[in-house]
């Protein structure tokens, strides 16, 4: 056995340890969403009016697209994992390619969002917030900030997706060793989980 | 042994597609109950559907179900270690 083959089974020995190590990190990225949901949390049981006037003008079918785009984008990344166990790597390939499109899809969707809020003047400090309630002023902060972070972990997990293209179609990442790919799946989903409670919360409730 | 082997993957991938589908039906369950009756309960409701939908994706996309005891207790641990913090904040809010 040579060096390089005795490292690759050393590697694919400490799959458990890696995939433990990546749910440790979504564990650090479920207290910085949660500490967000608890402000939410807060503030709208202090200004449960307020959060519901607010509410309505947030764009509830764009909303809706953009929760049937994350789901179907979360059975595509499953879907490249099974296909890379069966070492099928052309339509694991594929799938993955229909992910990353389905998270930028999601991406244009929050883009347009935002520019239609900004275009009514609502955005920090503007002259049309500065009219608004306590409670609507702090309902539109926490939108921004957490559908934005948000945003900017879909971001991240369609770059970490591109990385897992370009290793499978250079071959590192085969059917023998696919634990890159198993934990971009487990980031990608765990983002995917973020959104299924984001969208009730400022969606769902006018 | 490899037909049994892709027979499973075979299994596996129609069990996505079933998840899909009921998280699908979910979304639909939850702005439909949004948009007939704004109420209290109907807040409640939706976080019931969307912890359902939660516990969907870590049970089978992330298939938690097939991981050893460790990985379950540690996400336990995690979530409640969220619920906690979220309790004492709320019991520090609401009595203050």
């Amino acid at each position: 056995m040579s060096t390089q083959e005795a490292a690759d089974a050393g590697r694919e020995r400490d799959y458990v340890g890696a995939k433990m190590g990546m749910w440790v990190f979504l564990f650090t990225e479920l207290l910085l969403f949660g500490g967000m949901f608890l402000l939410y949390s807060v503030y709208r049981t202090k200004y449960p009016a307020d959060f519901h006037k607010a509410a309505a003008d947030l764009n509830l079918y764009l909303g809706t697209v953009n929760t049937v785009i994350l789901l179907t984008s979360s059975l595509t990344m499953a879907l490249s994992i099974a296909a890379m166990k069966k070492a099928d790597s052309n339509q694991s390939l594929l799938t993955q390619f229909i992910t990353i499109s389905l998270g930028l899809v999601f991406l244009v969707n929050k883009f347009i969002e935002w520019s239609a809020h900004i275009h009514h003047g609502i955005y920090p400090d503007s002259a049309v917030i500065l009219t608004m309630r306590r409670g609507e002023i702090i309902f539109f902060s926490l939108y921004y900030v957490m559908t934005g972070i948000h945003g900017l972990h879909v971001l991240v997990g369609s770059g970490a997706i591109a990385v897992t293209i370009l290793f499978t179609a250079r071959k590192k990442i085969t059917s023998g060793d696919f634990v890159k790919l198993e934990n971009t799946g487990l980031y990608w989903h765990f983002v995917d989980i973020i959104w299924i409670y984001l969208f009730p919360l400022f969606y769902l409730i006018t | 042994m490899k037909t049994a082997e892709s027979a499973l993957h075979e299994v596996r991938a129609g069990i996505y597609c079933t998840v899909w589908i009921v998280l699908l039906l979910l979304t639909a369950v939850t702005v439909t109950v949004a948009r007939l009756h704004p109420t209290r309960f109907a807040v409640a409701l939706a976080i019931l559907i969307a912890t359902t939908k939660g516990s969907l994706v870590i049970t089978y996309f992330m298939h938690l179900r097939d991981e050893p005891w460790i990985l379950k207790a540690m996400l336990f641990i995690a979530l409640l270690a969220l619920t906690l913090i979220i309790a004492l904040t709320f019991a520090d809010v609401l009595y203050r």
